[in-house]
């Protein structure tokens, strides 16, 4: 019997009256790589603050070896050999790698001999577990993946012996991805021990040798990877059986409603980040668009969406040119004409956080009947259609009126989604419609688009996530560069093949 | 630094807009009354000569209603721009030229029917006071120039213009100082002497007047704007979230422009209150630094009306009030007041969190508590 290097016992904690978790117990063993995986919201990011002493637990008992600890802040969490990587990277930009890791450690000079040491001791690791860094890289050179390494690494300078990293593989491309798992074996053969929060469940599967599953604040179940599979693991963590797959019926395509040729756009630092780009989305068709995060697709949206400046070429809708470089339509024009536009971002551009939910159903609708007449909003339509949408798409907790911050990122999408379908658009365009939202919801979102695209609308969807794509997509391409490096009916496609392409190397 | 987290869902209103705010305005008080003490005098006396100054007798009650007027409308005008998270700091100037629309309007139209005049020059001060804020909008939507740099220069730009006319150009040629001829007296305002008359009740004379229930008037307005109509719901968007205004196809420069106006309309209106009301001419620097205290009032009252209107009638009895101070006290000058003004834009603007979390996180604890038990 193997005794656990981190042991949690009973932990509760709570948030004002939401209990985010109830009752916690968790066995973790040293040198196994254990997952925690559950929908947003269930408490995981919680847990595995209250072990890096971010948050204080109400109650309960945190032992490491054997030994029980009283974790007060990171400081202490740090000393007793837990590293944590979060979603985000704490990283100084303009900053060295090597001035990064060693950025606020005690003991360390950034001077002289202690910094040769330091760099020495750095650069063993680095060929240890093959991270393959050049120490003296300025941070906003290297990309993603490179970055999420820094900081791995910086956790392991500091002495972790237990490494919880939070949702690491978000941002990543599938080579990537795989190259942090190869990183991450290779630490586990080394004796370390890894924590791993995702809602992933084929990284639970590929990876881990011991998984546990939390649902609404408490821990569902604990077992070894081998003896389970991806429909029972998504059964416990929604407490039913979901689809993983959508149920999709034969593609009725009618004509092109929406045509854009040799589309060029540039972004704020005028870089040009779409590339000549042409297109066409046939009513009744979903037109998935594949690629890494940053290459092109968020300008292409806006630019489809009225919102970002031509450079170059046209767009069309049902046959009128509505945009070149001289003149575009703003984004309330294109709404009359019956596009939709779900951004990749919600909190930056989908929804405002300080309003109330029932504004923010209006947004963007707020000054059209019945919302508003002579200017005057009308509050009684706008919470009876609030109190309707609402139960519609099941957004929780069903109150028009509390501030829209407070909902959970599932619920803000649901409350963007019921006010762009709402009103049976023509054309949508879609950006990461599901990101950072929990499976229930997942499957909803999903259903609601196929319902669109059966309604014969033409819908544009951009997403990162692959099985998003190749479960929804009639057809699909891949950006690359702000170039359409790839276009591909959707039959047959691996994600491989589509990963390949994302990474510009086919 | 603190390490208390509050989940802000869970926070009573009149926690954070009733209690923070009083604890705030105690200890400005308080340090107030440690100067007081520092200078010499007793600080409970202080406050009792504030009390009787500004409540005691009906015609210093009148007075500190008088300064409440003008600090309503400065007050809203800053609390109106700042919904579209502009700070307009120059409210000072935008009354000073409101005052110059409500000149020209009312001696220019004065044949006119009484409450025809009344209510152009109502409106000239409000357009005038707009104009005067339409160009740092401008320059701030078009150009990106920060209307907080490009609004304190107008205020210097309004005071060497004015100056100037009323030097130069509309300055009564019958005497040397820097002022206009007065209103015919049949367009002034009724003051408050002239309503308690109707009733009966004889009181010395008290700037008050008319414009009061304007004042009242204008918080409604701001009120109905800001929260029930398209225009409200608009500037809110684009002081919130610009991008996602952008992208809901809502004009940031259009309402940049609209909520500029309208803030320097309503401090132009201070205008309406100083020259239709009380001195029925323009005096040089007859804004007083009414205009930069709006903003503590606005900050204060949390930028909403109904915060607006008690902050505006503290600021008064402080006004009133410490004039009676300084008057029965002569070691409290009246500079020892500008400075209890400091202190409550100190504590209430500038450190405005100082305490909020912990009372907060009080208060969370204690409901908490009564809701488990």
């Amino acid at each position: 019997m193997v005794s656990p290097i981190l042991e949690l016992t009973d932990i509760n904690k709570s948030f004002g009256h939401v209990h985010a978790n109830k009752n916690i117990n968790l066995k973790i063993n040293k040198g196994t790589i254990h997952g925690i995986i559950g929908e947003n919201g269930a408490g995981k990011s919680t847990l595995m603050s209250i072990v890096f002493g971010l948050y204080q637990a109400n109650s309960g008992s945190i032992k490491i070896n054997g030994k029980e600890i009283n974790l007060r802040s990171p400081r202490d969490s740090i000393i007793n050999g837990i590293g944590m990587v979060h979603q985000h990277f704490m990283l100084v930009e303009n900053f060295t790698v090597l001035e990064n890791i060693i950025l606020g450690f005690e003991g360390e000079t950034v001077f002289g001999e202690k910094l040769q040491k330091a760099k020495e001791d750095l650069e063993k690791l680095c060929q240890t577990y093959n991270f393959n860094i050049d120490l003296d890289a300025t941070i906003s050179d290297l990309s993603v993946g490179f970055r999420q390494r820094v900081e791995i690494l910086k956790s392991l300078y500091r002495g972790a012996e237990i490494l919880i990293l939070d949702e690491p593989t978000g941002v990543l491309t599938p080579q990537e991805v795989d190259e942090l798992f190869k990183i991450l074996r290779s630490l586990k053969d080394e004796g370390k021990t890894i924590v791993l929060i995702t809602h992933k469940l084929i990284e639970i599967m590929d990876l881990t040798s011991e998984v546990s599953v939390m649902r609404q604040g408490e821990m569902v179940g604990h077992t070894k990877t081998e003896d389970t599979s991806k429909e029972q693991l998504a059964e416990m963590m929604v407490g039913r059986s979901v689809l993983l797959r959508v149920d999709k019926k034969e593609i009725k395509k009618g004509e092109t409603i929406f045509k854009v040729n040799n589309l060029s756009v540039k972004d704020d630092l005028d870089v040009t980040r779409v590339k000549d780009v042409n297109l066409e989305i046939c009513s009744g068709e979903i037109l998935g668009i594949a690629g890494v995060t940053g290459n092109g697709q968020t300008e292409l949206l806006e630019a489809l969406s009225g919102i970002r400046k031509v450079e170059s070429g046209s767009i069309e809708l049902f046959g009128e040119k509505i945009s070149d470089q001289n003149n575009f339509l703003n984004p309330r024009m294109l709404k009359e004409k019956g596009l939709a536009h779900v951004p990749e971002d919600r909190q930056r551009m989908g929804l405002i956080s300080d309003f109330k939910a029932h504004e923010n159903l209006i947004f963007g609708y707020h000054d059209q009947e019945p919302y508003s007449k002579s200017a005057i909003l009308n509050n009684k339509e706008i919470t009876e259609y609030s109190n309707k949408v609402m139960q519609e798409y099941d957004v929780r907790p069903n109150s028009p009126n509390l501030i829209t911050s407070n909902f959970s990122g599932g619920n803000q999408q649901k409350i963007i989604l019921s006010r762009e379908l709402n009103e049976n658009p023509k054309i949508l365009l879609v950006g990461q419609p599901t990101r950072g939202v929990d499976i229930g919801a997942i499957e909803f979102i999903h259903q609601r688009l196929i319902d669109m695209r059966d309604k014969g609308a033409a819908i544009l969807l951009a997403s990162v996530e692959l099985d998003e794509i190749l479960s929804l997509s009639d057809r699909i391409i891949v950006m690359f560069d702000g170039k359409i490096v790839g276009e591909k009916e959707n039959k047959n496609v691996t994600d491989r093949e589509l990963g390949l392409l994302m990474a510009g190397v086919a | 630094m603190s390490n208390i987290v509050v989940d802000k869902s869970k926070v009573p209103w009149w926690v954070s807009n009733v209690i923070v705010p009083l604890v705030n305005l105690t200890l400005a008080l308080l340090v107030s009354g440690l100067f007081v003490f520092i200078a010499g005098e007793n600080p409970i006396e202080a406050v009792k000569l504030i009390i009787y100054g500004s409540f005691g007798y009906i015609q210093g009650f009148a007075y500190t209603l008088y300064y409440t007027t003008n600090f309503i409308f400065t007050g809203l005008a800053f609390a109106v721009a700042f919904h579209c998270r502009l700070f307009n700091i120059g409210g000072e100037g935008q009354a000073y030229i409101g005052g110059l629309g409500v000149f020209l309007v009312a001696i220019n139209l004065s044949f006119l029917p009484v409450p025809i005049v009344w209510l152009l020059a109502i409106f000239g001060a409000f357009l005038f006071g707009a104009a005067w804020a339409y160009i740092p909008a401008y320059l701030q939507s078009k150009r990106g120039s920060h209307v907080v740099i490009t609004t304190i220069m107008f205020n210097f730009i309004a005071s060497s213009l004015m100056i100037f006319l009323l030097v130069d150009v509309i300055r009564d040629t019958n005497q040397m100082a820097p002022h206009t001829v007065k209103l015919p007296e049949e367009i002034w305002l009724p003051s408050f002497e002239a309503f308690s008359g109707i009733l009966g009740i004889k009181i010395r004379y008290s700037p008050l007047n008319l414009t009061f229930l304007l004042a009242i008037a204008s918080l409604f307005f701001v009120w109905f704007l800001v929260w029930k109509t398209k225009w409200g719901y608009e500037m809110r968007a684009v002081g919130h979230n610009t991008q996602a205004a952008i992208y809901a196809g809502i004009s940031p420069h259009k309402n940049i422009i609209i909520a500029m106006c309208i803030s320097g309309g309503l401090a132009g209106l201070l205008g309406v209150n100083e020259i239709l009301g009380v001195s029925h001419k323009i005096q040089a620097g007859f804004p007083a630094g009414y205009g930069f205290t709006g903003i503590a009032v606005a900050l204060m009252g949390r930028n909403h009306p109904i915060g607006i209107l008690p902050a505006a009638f503290l600021f008064g009895i402080l006004y009133q009030g410490g004039s009676e101070v300084t008057f029965e006290m002569p070691n409290i000058t009246r500079y020892m007041f500008v400075a209890v003004q400091g202190l409550i834009i100190l504590f209430s603007g500038a450190l405005e969190n100082l305490f909020r979390p912990q009372i907060e996180s009080f208060f969370v604890r204690r409901l908490n508590r009564e809701v488990n038990a």
